[in-house]
């Protein structure tokens, strides 16, 4: 693959009730995008906006962003899913050659509708969808299926929830930064067993943009390049009820190809940072054996030992994660922009001293039906 | 303040209104055959993948690993085992009437016997303690039946 960087980033504080639009959002990061650049509108030849109507309201939501992602009079174009999957393909139309600098967006303002309907809306309307299902209780279904397969507890996803809670008091982006304990997890009440109100991530609303550049113009950025070492998506059976719910083989898969081209074999030990769509606390532990930090069954030791701690060997979601902020479809470009600030060495409270090499990851479908691996480095390949 | 320096920082909102958007989707020459299964045998069909022998239920044209086209349809009966459950305690809004959902209510991953993949439904248990993964359960058939998932009452453990 031809070199490409990420030469800008930019991010609202991620809430519930943002009382801009969703225009006014984008706006907002797709202007702070270009300054963290060094960048104007007219260096930009390709824009990849990330949309969904149902959570928007309207039908061909993306043209309701086209002013504010700086569509107008520019080759657009949109995407359905998470950002990390816009990023892709914005990746994708930087690699043709055509094009110089893309702006990537995304936005979600899923506190303006009804978000349980909205997932609910998710399943098909035959069988699941009729039966109630939603976000919550597929997921208590994975959680139940993955810990009874491995014994993993609910003390060992609440440490999850404990750690990412707390790195978020360093995030000024963060929705919930929160100082608790193990105990105070286990008191919450309890949603759908066995998931309870301190192991699930919050409806916020927020946008992030990130620019992504050919290796030409990355050279004249006015920020150190972050380069896309490797990069790899893979999609799993849509109904949850054909796949293995104990552990990830779309994400297997992903990060397989994705270390492949990164050149890592050890991804424990070479990635210096992760940031992982942690939407449910139970998710970090499965998503942590996906990526391969550890075998399958073995996430919970895995927080357990402190090793993904701030201080430890790879700490995972510095930035607190999706548990402390989760924009639908915004949280996984969040993650990229996250990685993007650690290797830049602009994160902050939340740095992880000299990191090098970082992971970003995103999910889109019900339960992590499609996982997205980024592996981006602040050294050439 | 004066009122024109309230009104000036108002920020105001609109509502979609009460439109509705009704589908109504054909349910397909696959979906069809295993609803009348239920409708009019009390059955659960599922169908068989020729190249990879995974049986799919409810059952679709296409096996999405081998894509290829699927024609041999199995009657899985009414039994199988609970493959992972929940207990949903938090309030929910009906999909069906869009009034709230009797809570607690046990949602389950059913592994039909004779199936390789689950059917998600409902147990009649709502205490967690008497409900594990790999318990026997029975489909529990509605005496009116109309050709939907709920012709299927509920699951109960045999």
């Amino acid at each position: 693959m031809d070199k490409v960087a990420i030469i800008g980033v930019g991010q609202t504080r991620y809430e519930r009730g943002n009382t801009k639009s969703f225009a006014e959002l984008v706006y907002e990061v797709t202007r702070k995008a270009l300054d963290d650049a060094g960048l104007e509108l007219d260096n930009i030849d390709n824009v990849v906006t990330t949309t969904n109507d149902f959570y928007d309201g309207r039908t061909i939501a993306c043209m309701a962003v086209a002013e504010a992602s700086g569509s107008y009079g520019r080759d657009a174009t949109n995407v359905e899913g998470d950002g990390t999957l816009s990023a892709f393909y914005g990746l994708m139309r930087t690699l043709s050659g055509v094009y110089d600098a893309t702006i990537v967006t995304t936005h979600c303002k899923m506190s303006e509708g009804n978000p349980r309907k909205l997932f609910n809306q998710a399943f098909d309307p035959i069988y699941d969808r009729i039966l109630g299902m939603d976000a919550i209780s597929s997921s208590a279904l994975q959680a139940r299926a993955y810990m009874d397969r491995y014994g993993v507890t609910e003390e060992q996803c609440a440490m999850v929830s404990v750690k990412n809670h707390a790195n978020a008091r360093n995030n000024p982006y963060a929705h919930v930064a929160l100082e608790i304990t193990i105990d105070d997890v286990m008191k919450s009440p309890m949603l759908a067993e066995p998931i309870k109100r301190l192991d699930i991530s919050p409806i916020s609303d927020g946008a992030c943009a990130i620019i992504l550049a050919t290796e030409e113009r990355a050279r004249k950025s006015a920020k150190k390049p972050v380069w896309v070492r490797g990069v790899a998506h893979c999609t799993d059976a849509y109904r949850l009820g054909e796949r293995d719910l104990t552990y990830s083989a779309a994400l297997e898969t992903a990060a397989k190809k994705a270390y492949k081209m990164a050149g890592i074999r050890n991804p424990f030990k070479q990635i210096d940072v992760a940031e992982v769509y942690d939407a449910f606390s139970y998710m970090e532990l499965m998503w942590y054996e996906g990526l391969g930090f550890c075998d399958r069954g073995k996430g919970g030791k895995l927080v357990e030992s402190g090793k993904t701690q701030m201080g430890g060997e790879l700490p995972v979601n510095p930035s607190g994660g999706v548990l402390s902020a989760h924009p639908v479809q915004v949280a996984g470009l969040a993650r990229i922009a996250e990685a993007v600030l650690q290797l830049r060495g602009e994160a902050g409270g939340r740095q992880v001293p000299g990191a090098k090499t970082a992971l970003a990851h995103g999910i889109t479908g019900i339960c992590g039906q499609t996982h997205c691996v980024w592996v981006l480095s602040n050294e050439e390949a | 303040m004066n009122e024109k320096e309230g009104s000036d920082r108002e920020l105001l909102e609109i509502t979609s209104g009460e439109a509705e958007h009704v589908y109504y989707w054909h349910c397909g020459h696959y979906v069809s055959k295993f609803l009348l299964g239920l409708r009019d045998k009390k059955t659960i069909l599922g169908i068989k993948c020729s190249r990879c022998g995974r049986v799919y239920v409810p059952p679709r044209e296409v096996c999405g690993r081998c894509f290829a086209t699927m024609n041999e349809w199995v009657d899985l009966g009414t039994e199988g085992t609970i493959y992972a459950f929940t207990v949903v305690k938090l309030p929910y809004i009906d999909p069906n009437t869009g009034k709230p959902i009797k809570v607690p209510r046990t949602d389950i991953y059913v592994k039909l016997e004779g199936a390789d993949t689950c059917l998600m439904h409902w147990l009649d248990e709502t205490d967690e303690k008497k409900i594990s993964v790999g318990a026997k359960v029975r489909a529990v058939f509605k005496e009116h039946r109309r050709g939907t998932i709920h012709d299927i009452e509920c699951f109960t453990q045999i």
